[in-house]
Order: C-alpha cells, then structure tokens, then sequence
C-alpha cells in the first residue's frame, strides 16, 4: 500500500465521520425542535379547555348574579378574542386578558357566599384551577424544550449544522410586562 | 411472592450487621460528568445494571456454595443453575403482571376522574409538568395513614397510588409535590429497576431461607444418611447464606434511597413549589403509622418508608432518607426549585458531603439550571374545610365500593352499602320512600352519561342553564346539555313543591328542604336547588344538609 492510498484512506475515514457527526447533530436538532411543537401543542390543548369552561362558567354565575352584566359581557369577549385569535403573539395577549376578566369575575362571585357553595360551582372552580395551572405547567415545560432547543442551535459545533439547515430560533412563552405577570389574586 | 425477602432474617441481621457497616453506600450514589437530565438517567441505568449484575453474581454464588456444601461434585452446577432458574420464574412473575399485583395485595381501588377530580388534575397537571405524556392510572388505598406509591414497568402502562389518609389531609400544593414525586419515579425509570432488584433479593433470600432450614431441620437425616458435603464447606454455606442475602438488601436500599433524592429534586422542579412536598411530607412523617399490614416489598416505592416513619436515622438498610433531612433541604432551596438549587441545598443541610445528591449530568444540563419557585397556590385553609375534604375522601371510598347514593328531598344523603337488596328504602328523617335504583340500570345510565360527557361540545355564551333557571316550574333540559353542570331549580315559595327531572323522575321537595342540591333517584344526577331569598333556610342551605348512612 504506497502512500497515495493511505491518505486517501484517512480521508475518506474522516469524510465518513463528518458525514455521521452530521447526521446525528441534524437528527438532534429536529428531535428538539419537535419537542418545542409538541410544547406549544400542549398549551394549545389546555388554552381550548379554558376556553370551554368559560361559557359554563358564566351561566352557573349568572343563575345567582344576572346584574352584574358589564363583567360578563367582559369575560364573554375576552374569551372571543381569545379563540379568534391569529398567531403566538396575539394568542398570548388574548389570553392574558382572559385571564383578568375571569380574576374579574372570581372578585364578583366572593359577594355571593350561596353562590360559591353550590355544588356546581365547586365543580367548576376545581377545574378552572386546575386548567390554570395546566397552562402553567405546559408553558413551563415548552419553555424549556424551547431553551433547551435555543442552546443546541446556537452553541459550537451543532450551530454549523442548525445555520446551513436554517433553524429558526425557538419562542419563550413569557409575559410582557411586569402587571401582567402577575396572575390575579383569585381567592374563592 | 416479593414479600417474602424481609421474613425472617432479622435475627440474623442483629448478629452481623456491625461487620457490614463499613460498606459505603455512596459507592453507588452519582458521579460523573455528563450532560443533561436524558444522561442523568442513562447513567443511572448503567448503574443499575452494574448493581444487578452484582446481585446476580451474589445469587449464583449462593447457589452455588450451597451446591458444593450439599454435594461436593455435581453441587456447584446444579445450584448455581437452580437459582437462575429460580431468579427466571419470579422475574416473569414479576414482570408479566408485577404492577398489577402489588396493587392487588397493597388493596388498591382504580378510581375515575368523576369519583376524585381533584386527585386526577393533580396527576393530569404534573404529566404536564414531567413531559411523560400519558398520565398514569391512578388507585386509591383505604388507609388512614398518609402515603403514595407508584407502579408499573413502563412509563406508559404505570400507575400511582395514593391512600385515603393522605387525601383527606393534605391541600393542594401538597399532594401535587406528592404526586410529583411519584411522577418522577416513573420518569426515572426508577419503578422498573426496583422491581427487577426486589426480585433478585427476593430471590437470594428465598434460596438461603431454604438451605438453612434444610440444614437446621434435615440435618439429622443427611448426616445419618449417606455422607453429603464436607464439614467446612457446609459451614461456609452456611455463612453465605447468611451474609448473602444482607449484602443483596444492602445494594438494593442503597439504589433505592439516591433515587429518593432525585425524585425529590425532580418533584421540586416540576411543581416550582419545594415547600408543598416540604410541608406533605412532614405531615406524612409525623402521621404515617407503623403498619404491619403494609406489604413489604412495596416499602421502596413509598414516598415515606410505613415501616420506620419515625426514624431519624439513614441506615444501612433504610429504604428512604430520613424525612426530616428531606424537609430540611426542600426547605433550604430559598425561593429556588432548579436541581443546582436541590443540589446545594443538600450540600448545605448534610454539611461536609464528598458527593452531591444529583451528580453532575443533571446540575450541567439545560434542565438543571436554578429557576424560581412560585408562589403558594390560595386556598382557605379553614378547619370546615379539612372537614368538608375528609366527607368528600369518604364519599370517594363509598362510591368506588360500590355504594349507591340517593339524596332524600328533605336533604338527607342515603348511602346503600351495595349488599343491600331491597327494592326501596325509607329516609331516616321524613320517612319517605325512595326506589332503589338496579345495578343494569345504574350502569347504562353511567354508559349514557359518558357519551353525553364526550359528545356535549360546551358552546359559548349561549346558555344551557337559562332554560332552567327562567322556567317557574319544571326543570327540564335536553340530556345533551346536562353534561358537565347539573340542572338547577329554582324555588317558588316554602311549601310543597314538585317538579320533573330531565329524565322524567318526578321529584318533590317538602317544606323543610332546605339543602342546596338534590339527587334524581332516578338517573342520580344532581339537581341544584336555589332556596327562596331572604329565608332562614339560606344558612342552611349553605351548610349542605345532614347526612344519614343507612345500613341493611
């Protein structure tokens, strides 16, 4: 074997790792950016189920509060726009202020003791609490896929393979300002 | 079959447990340098099987020392091939349809979501926060004193179980740090290694058990007999069999508590609120009586360890870390829930600690990165409301027995145990008769109500309710629309009053009622009842109406 074959050999050997070094930083990438939809999937599920309540929500409130009209007209539109809504940006502002009129709306049924010891309501609440904080925990979890996913595509090596494929920069789920922020005060 | 490798050996225990306390258990705690949570448990499974391969090696080593002492020449093969054997059949035991028997001896209940809904957010809520996917099954235990535990070989077939004790007394916040917990054991993959491990020992205490009794009680007869092995090799039997099985437990605790840690780091950083797993599991340590009924090979699995829940100390041979160490660093994790948070946290209670709790892959990674706790979720915490949630617990238990519920009009709640038998009963407070409902019958209207519950698309703002509550009279809607909340009748004045359930029961309120809900004897949905305004009747209504048990 004279000289020529083995350098060849050796380029080979290494154009071959290449090869599977970018295989494997590619098949990476995807499985990270498909973790990062299926976290966005997540909230999107429990953003419907919120959605859903709403309705039931506002009736079972309305059988023992019918004139407190101006704060169901609010929830009622809020949640409109909440499911009208086009895009992640849009959908998070919707949401957030669905978000206040149904803390609204919680400040109203506190006037109401008969009203938050009926069975019905009880029910409702428990789960309105618990979609609350599904979304929470969903936006927790798609965060960190996202942060996880960001880290991947920008940090060396694995940003030479995410550049020459163009992935995009992952989303945070986060809220705007500092007020909104702030989850209302929903004491039952 | 697993609860058998905690019988009898404590005698033996006692005589040699000081010459084994040498033995670091941090041997086999974390320590490397990879990169994410993903390798944390990678390692940890690697790890896993180092230690299995070692029990294996133990067991075969028995088998085989008890071989030559019982027959010098064909002994070691025949007895090293006999506890594989033995291993093989309790491992397809085991796996086939481990989860499902340790419920079954443990007495578990599956429950449904409408029979604890609180219960099935939780576990819905720290799936979501996990990222497992498919939430596991969850089982109810009747037992006062608080625990959980979970199941299953696979993350997609597992299933938790909490007891009724632990129900009734822990808020929000805390049973979502249990539950937590017990998610990330699924997670962990740290369910399946036990039980694979539980079986080995399980296994080597099996197979010693039965050469020591063969030597205490066939002795005699060998020695009279045809010759058998060699003294000193019987005495070396002897000692391995001895020696065997505590060195097997010893490995097995060891793994069991370094996975209690990350299960804790795990629980903190998925519910972002350390002090409700703090707080659960003081309640819980301070509760949890010793119980002689618990099945032994469940005790790793515990949140708490049922058999020495007062125990301040980490022997050896705990299962568990101590629960006031645990408290301690969930408590110490200052505003933080990340594992780097955990991790110094741990090194801060334990003091001068060689090794961390976590390892380095899970502190390095993406995942590991210090976040902030949240704030406590509110909720009243009145002492009518740990009342309202120990009825609540029990009513859980009657129905997942079976009970039928039947709401009298003068708003006595009948439970009926479900051996009773007869067509009617008759209310202990106004003596009025109700209709049993049947058993068929109950459950096609349970099968009606799930595909009402599934089908029933909740629209927006137009309302079901309004039909009910606008009519004077009767308190009709369409099946489809009395999904989720029930009907609701409003009341005219105080006297008699009758009006007709959606499923045509006609139902009768007397003047006295002064409940705010009522349950269709018939269909058993609930009719909310709205009183007259300005009444007396309004604080009772409240209040609920008493309650009465009737029993055949």
């Amino acid at each position: 074997m004279d000289g020529t074959t083995l350098v060849l050999l050796v380029l080979l050997g290494l154009g071959v790792i290449m090869v599977l070094w970018f295989v494997v930083m590619y098949n990476r990438l995807i499985k990270q950016k498909n973790e990062v939809e299926n976290g966005w999937a997540q909230i999107d599920v429990q953003l419907k189920r919120r959605h859903d309540l709403v309705p039931n929500l506002v009736e079972t409130v309305k059988g023992y509060a019918a004139h407190e009209r101006q704060t169901f007209e609010e929830v009622v539109n809020a949640r409109s726009r909440a499911t009208s809504a086009q895009g992640v940006g849009e959908q998070i502002e919707a949401e957030q202020q669905l978000s206040g009129a149904l803390g609204r709306l919680m400040l109203v049924v506190e006037q109401y003791p008969d009203l938050k010891a009926s069975q019905n309501f009880l029910a409702l609440q428990e789960e309105l609490t618990s979609t609350e904080n599904k979304i929470g925990f969903a936006r927790q979890f798609y965060n960190d896929t996202v942060m996880n996913y960001n880290t991947t595509r920008e940090s060396f090596p694995s940003n030479i393979v995410s550049g020459m494929f163009s992935f995009k920069e992952g989303t945070l789920f986060e809220l705007k300002d500092e007020q909104q922020r702030e989850v209302p005060k929903i004491s039952f | 079959m697993t609860n058998v490798w905690y019988r009898g050996d404590d005698r033996l225990l006692s005589l040699v447990t000081p010459a084994w306390t040498f033995l670091p258990y941090s041997s086999f705690v974390t320590r490397s340098s990879s990169f994410t949570m993903w390798e944390a448990i990678e390692r940890n499974k690697r790890r896993s099987w180092l230690l299995i391969t070692l029990m294996g090696l133990i067991l075969v080593g028995l088998g085989a020392v008890i071989g030559i002492a019982i027959d010098p020449i064909s002994g070691p093969l025949f007895g090293s091939v006999a506890a594989v054997i033995l291993w093989v059949v309790l491992m397809i035991i085991a796996l086939t349809q481990g989860g499902r028997v340790l419920l079954m001896t443990a007495g578990a209940k599956k429950v449904q979501r409408e029979d604890c809904p609180r219960l099935f957010n939780v576990v819905e809520e720290m799936t979501i926060a996990s990222g497992l996917g498919t939430p596991p099954a969850v089982y109810i235990l009747e037992n006062d004193s608080p625990n959980a535990f979970a199941v299953g070989q696979n993350p997609k077939t597992a299933s938790v179980a909490v007891t009724s004790g632990l129900l009734a007394r822990l808020n929000r916040d805390e049973l979502q740090g249990v539950v937590a917990h017990e998610i990330a054991h699924i997670k962990n993959l740290d369910v399946r290694f036990l039980t694979i491990a539980g079986v080995m020992v399980g296994s080597v205490v099996i197979l010693s058990n039965f050469f020591l009794r063969m030597i205490f009680y066939g002795g005699a007869r060998r020695r009279s007999g045809k010759g058998g092995g060699h003294p000193a090799m019987l005495i070396v039997g002897i000692v391995a069999a001895i020696l065997a099985p505590i060195a097997a437990r010893m490995l097995y605790f060891a793994c069991s508590r370094s996975r209690e840690y990350l299960a804790d780091a795990s629980a903190a950083r998925f519910t972002r609120y350390p002090p409700g797993l703090a707080s659960a599991l003081e309640k819980i340590s301070g509760k949890a009586t010793a119980s002689t009924e618990v099945n032994q090979a469940l005790v790793p699995l515990y949140i708490v360890n049922p058999l020495q829940a007062h125990s301040g100390v980490a022997g050896l041979f705990s299962t568990h870390p101590p629960a006031a160490e645990r408290i301690k660093i969930l408590r110490s994790m200052g505003g933080k829930a990340g594992y780097v948070d955990y991790e110094s946290a741990y090194r801060e209670v334990r003091g001068r600690v060689v090794e961390g709790a976590l390892g380095a892959g899970v502190l390095t990674s993406e995942e590991g990165k210090s976040v902030d706790a949240r704030e406590a979720s509110e909720e009243p915490k009145t002492k009518e409301n740990s009342v309202e949630r120990v009825r609540e617990v029990s009513d859980i238990l009657d129905r997942i027995a079976e009970f039928v519920f039947i709401a009298c009009a003068c708003g006595v709640r009948i439970k009926l145990p479900p051996e009773y038998k007869k067509k009617d009963v008759s209310c202990t407070r106004c003596g009025r008769t109700h209709d049993v409902p049947h058993a068929e019958e109950m459950a096609e209207i349970a099968a009606l109500g799930a595909t009402i519950r599934t089908s029933s698309a909740l629209q927006d703002g137009s309302s079901i309710l309004d039909a009910a509550v606008g009519t004077t009279g009767a308190a009709t809607a369409s099946p489809a629309s009395s999904s989720v909340p029930p009907l609701r009748y409003t009341r005219n004045g105080e006297g008699w009053e009758s009006f007709k359930c959606s499923c045509d029961k006609t139902i009768q309120l007397s003047p006295e009622f002064a409940g705010s809900a009522i349950m269709c004897s018939k269909c058993q949905r609930e009719i909310e009842i709205v009183q007259v305004k300005g009444s007396d009747s309004e604080e009772l209504a409240s209040r609920g109406g008493p309650e009465s048990r009737v029993v055949d």
